[in-house]
């Protein structure tokens, strides 16, 4: 087997040094009745890589890639051009096959690019600090939840009908196990985001009101009024954004008083990936560090001086607390957030807008050749680089037309909310800077064949 | 260019000497460079990629809410950029460059194959919400590999979304939890070994548990008296580590389990240590309802510094109907994936909501079955033996210097658990993980499990040659030697590696997580 490097006669040298007639004398704990005489029964013996590589490249066949196709979707995933530099640096064997970095004297490469991720996190976001990144968006969102309960003492949680449907249901799960109750309404398709129907349902046994920018629909509601709201109740507000690219064209959350910031940082560096892994990006005040979730790396001298970077205020965390640790995660996206750092580096504050603004110039476009088409509305007034379109008919059937043409549609909202038929007709479409205008046209003329 | 550029000092504290200890210009010194923070590189106005130049004003539906103040992002060429993260990755120890052998982390090897057909397009570039017919490959890579989790456990369903151990372990306590409760059941203790993993009690705790420690026994395994004595109508279930956290097979685990299921509780496997037993031992034969794997371990998906993971949760029949959404089926017309709507309908109408958006680690699905076919049924079981034997090589050929406390209770299984028992004064478990660094190695895991004093674990995994193992052997041979004798020298290990050892609490007392320029 080529990833094993003991041959039978180093073998046969090992056993005699351990005293073993053979290797099965080692499992003698194991009850007689669960040791296996030889392998598993019913699977394949092992394969040469030509033939995985065979299988795997057949099954991948199987599926319609983003790329090749006019392409739509987004709803929390979204298809951005990925620099060539990103996937080469991270497929460095000294990040990728690296662990966590518990030894700070041989981790500084994984440690600084964690501070400087750490940096960048908070910084977009407007926020003073940010956490070395979580599993993904919908679980950061979940952790935020857990931490405004800690600091608020509050066990209330008021969801946004704008919030990304699974972040709702991953709260949702969280919340049935744990005893906190959750307040949320699913979405209408109205122009603009819920924000005064929103502020008129906060009271004060609220720990937390959370709200997604841009929202599920993309509308985008400045979050200043609300805020003040929130905290008027002595509540937290929760601020989630799925696209981090729109913060190249729009305010911070925390900008806008937002006391915690999470998110998904797929949209930059990562990929779609079939949907993980993803990165969780989490950010909050300076006076809620010691309530935070995860990972933090800091800044310290070593013993000769030097600055180097160490894994600090582990005391919140599981591996000391145990059941009082401030969540059980015991790890972070390590590689997702070095890929991220690395897209953010090379766009910097300049690229950033420039991408933002390209994203927002192709999706007004988009919009407005869409709402040319008959039975055709845009419900958005605002929106950054993905809006919902209303259709006359079930935009389920009309997206699985479109595939069958080879044009991925969007995202129905059907499909996001199936028990909600008001909603039938809701069709969300993302445009990225890889859309071309071939591709809007693609587009236009499907959904005009099939609303024909 | 300054080893401390940001000129910071601890207000407090003894050690208010910066001092430069290059003695080179630039501070590098030959091959090990040292590397400025990308605040201190880059500008506003460098940028590593080429986009047009935006003309906001032309198109503008932002609502009014333009950003009105500056990101504070530097940018970088791409030269720039290239050059910064590789310069930084030479300052990590990673499995490319040696034995990794922390105890409970199964640092294997991590072939290149499984990335390159994770970045195959079909894979890496897809959408998780595409039209089913688009994604059926996909859908048949969890399918595929959901089947082989299942064989090699011998359990009846599996949950493939969960995104880390941690997170297996949340999903399939809540299992347990939704199983209770469908049967009318309310329990509220969880029983975990004191030699647990730190995650254990964290997630009991977190799914609103009460943690309650069973303690251990002199040859480093659960207190079976003491669990059945324990057991009782508000216990929902026990969590054990199989093989458990001092490297050691629970030797009772059958009997566990029975005595577990009469009381009307659930077993939970912690399959951190599965790499010990995989195609060789099932859990499902021992009793066990509910176990994550570690794809990052067992089945040699990268740690990559730290994450992502990747931890899909197999269950007994009792189990498996409460599993999560979504889950795959197979229908006359290909893969189905059960998502919000149509549980019901395939079997799953007790299953509970999402534990994250979208399906699981896809990425880390394609990486961990490549690896898997390659191995196969047989290559697997080999995995377990030469982990095993390596594990018992390490112990066999370093129990004369070091003290293995459960050394004379027979073999161990993948790793070998060491105490500091018989370091002179003054010197510690620390003294000789930091004493490796110099010798070229990662260190062993430190302090863990918390049941020995200053343990140290060792875990080789099966991807080491024997003049590896030799090597390594004689280099901690050597420090444990030092270490008796009482060479103060030990105490200012590292010397040799790119910083000294860093000061801890001054990291903690006055958090600096940010740059601030």
């Amino acid at each position: 087997m080529r990833y094993l490097p003991l041959t039978e006669a180093d073998r046969a040298d090992m056993l005699a040094r351990i005293g073993a007639p053979s290797v099965d004398v080692l499992f003698v704990d194991v009850p007689e009745t669960a040791r296996l005489a030889g392998p598993v029964e019913g699977l394949p013996g092992h394969a040469d890589e030509l033939a995985v590589e065979r299988h795997m490249t057949r099954l991948a066949a199987r599926n319609v890639n983003a790329g090749s196709v006019p392409f739509f979707l987004g709803a929390g995933a979204y298809r951005h051009h990925i620099p060539a530099s990103v996937d080469h640096l991270i497929q460095r064997g000294e990040y990728l096959t690296a662990y966590t970095p518990y030894q700070p004297e041989i981790a500084q490469g994984t440690l600084q690019m964690l501070f400087e991720f750490q940096t960048q996190v908070a910084r977009l976001f407007g926020c003073d600090v940010a956490n070395a990144s979580m599993y993904d968006g919908s679980t950061a969102c979940w952790e935020a939840i857990a931490m405004a309960a800690r600091i608020t003492k509050r066990k209330k949680a008021l969801l946004s009908s704008g919030l990304h449907p699974h972040y709702v249901s991953t709260v949702q799960t969280m919340a049935r196990f744990t005893g906190d109750a959750i307040a949320y309404t699913v979405p209408e398709l109205a122009a603009e985001p819920d924000t005064a129907a929103l502020i008129g349902r906060i009271d004060a046994d609220m720990s937390c009101v959370v709200v997604q920018y841009p929202d599920i629909l993309g509308r985008i509601g400045d979050l200043s009024a609300l805020a003040d709201a929130v905290h008027a109740a002595g509540a937290l507000l929760v601020a989630v954004v799925t696209e981090p690219v729109a913060l190249g064209a729009i305010r911070s959350p925390g900008a806008m008083g937002a006391d915690i910031v999470v998110g998904e940082g797929q949209s930059l560096g990562v990929g779609l990936q079939f949907g993980g892994p993803y990165l969780g990006l989490f950010a909050t005040r300076d006076k809620y560090v010691r309530q935070m979730p995860g990972r933090l790396v800091g800044e310290t001298l070593d013993a000769a001086g030097r600055r180097g970077f160490v894994l600090t205020l582990s005391t919140r965390e599981q591996h000391i607390r145990r059941e009082k640790a401030t969540s059980n995660i015991c790890t972070n996206s390590g590689l997702c957030a070095l890929a991220f750092s690395i897209h953010m580096t090379l766009l910097g504050e300049k690229g950033l807008r420039a991408l933002a603004a390209e994203n927002h110039r192709l999706a007004c476009r988009t919009a407005d050749r869409l709402a040319k088409v008959p039975g055709v509305k845009l419900v958005n007034t605002a929106f950054f680089n993905e809006f919902a379109l209303e259709i006359a008919g079930d935009a389920r059937a009309v997206v699985r037309a479109l595939a069958a043409k080879d044009v991925l549609a969007g995202v129905s909202l059907g499909r996001l909310y199936p028990d909600h038929s008001e909603l039938a007709g809701g069709l969300l479409v993302a445009v990225t800077e890889t859309v071309s205008e071939e591709d809007i046209e693609a587009l236009a003329a499907g959904l005009e064949e099939a609303l024909a | 260019m300054s080893i401390n550029p940001s000129g910071w000092r601890p207000s407090l504290g003894a050690n208010d000497m910066v001092q430069d200890v290059t003695g080179t210009v630039t501070g590098n010194r030959g091959l090990l460079l040292e590397e400025p923070l990308l605040f201190e590189l880059g500008t506003a106005e460098t940028c590593g990629v080429d986009l047009p130049v935006p003309d906001m004003a032309a198109t503008n539906r932002l609502g009014g809410l333009e950003r009105d103040d500056a990101l504070a992002l530097p940018g970088l060429s791409e030269p720039e950029t290239v050059r910064h993260y590789t310069r930084l990755s030479r300052q990590n120890y990673a499995i490319d460059l040696g034995i990794f052998p922390l105890g409970s982390c199964t640092m294997k090897h991590n072939p290149r194959l499984n990335e390159k057909v994770a970045r195959l397009p079909g894979f890496a570039d897809l959408h998780p919400l595409q039209p089913i017919t688009t994604v059926q490959g996909a859908l048949g890579v969890m399918a595929e590999l959901g089947e082989w989790l299942l064989r090699l456990t011998n359990m009846a369903g599996v949950a493939m979304s969960p995104k880390a151990g941690a997170h297996g372990e949340l999903c399939g306590i809540l299992c347990i939890r939704a199983a209770l409760e469908a049967r009318g059941d309310a329990r509220e203790v969880i029983l975990v070994p004191e030699s647990a993993h730190g995650t254990n009690p964290a997630t009991a705790a977190f799914a609103n548990y009460r943690v309650e420690s069973i303690p251990g026994t002199p040859d480093g395994r659960v207190d079976f008296e003491a669990l059945k004595a324990r057991l009782g109508p508000d216990v929902a279930a026990v969590m054990i580590t199989n093989p458990n956290t001092c490297g050691l097979f629970e030797r009772d685990m059958k009997a566990i389990s029975d005595a577990v299921h009469a009381a009307g509780a659930f077993v939970y496997c912690d399959g951190a240590n599965f790499n010990a037993i995989v195609g060789k031992v099932r859990p499902g034969d021992l009793g066990v309802d509910a176990m994550h794997i570690n794809l990052h371990k067992t089945f040699s998906t990268p740690h990559g510094g730290g994450g992502p993971g990747s931890g899909p949760v197999v269950l007994s029949e009792a189990l498996a109907p409460f599993a999560p959404l979504p889950f795959v089926v197979q229908t006359a017309d290909g893969y189905h994936l059960v998502e919000e709507e149509g549980a019901a309908e395939a079997g799953g109408e007790q299953a509970f909501g999402r534990m994250s958006a979208f399906h699981g680690q896809m990425g880390m699905f394609t990486r961990a079955l490549a690896y898997i076919l390659s191995h196969g049924a047989d290559g697997l079981k080999q995995v377990a033996e030469d982990a095993v034997l390596s594990a018992n090589y390490m112990l066999r050929s370093l129990d004369d210097v070091l003290d293995a406390p459960f050394g004379a209770s027979g073999p161990c299984m993948h790793e070998a658990l060491f105490s500091d028992k018989g370091f002179a004064d003054g010197l510690s478990t620390i003294d000789v993980a930091k004493a490796l660094i110099d010798e070229g190695f990662h260190p062993m895991t430190m302090y863990f499990p918390l049941v020995v004093h200053g343990a140290m674990l060792v875990e080789p995994t099966e991807c080491e040659s024997k003049a590896t193992l030799d090597q390594f052997i004689g280099a901690l041979r050597n420090i444990a030697e030092r270490a008796r004798a009482g060479d103060s020298a030990l105490a200012q290990t590292p010397t040799l590696a790119p910083r000294r050892r860093l000061d801890e609490t001054l990291a903690a007392r006055k958090p600096r997580l940010v740059w601030q320029g």
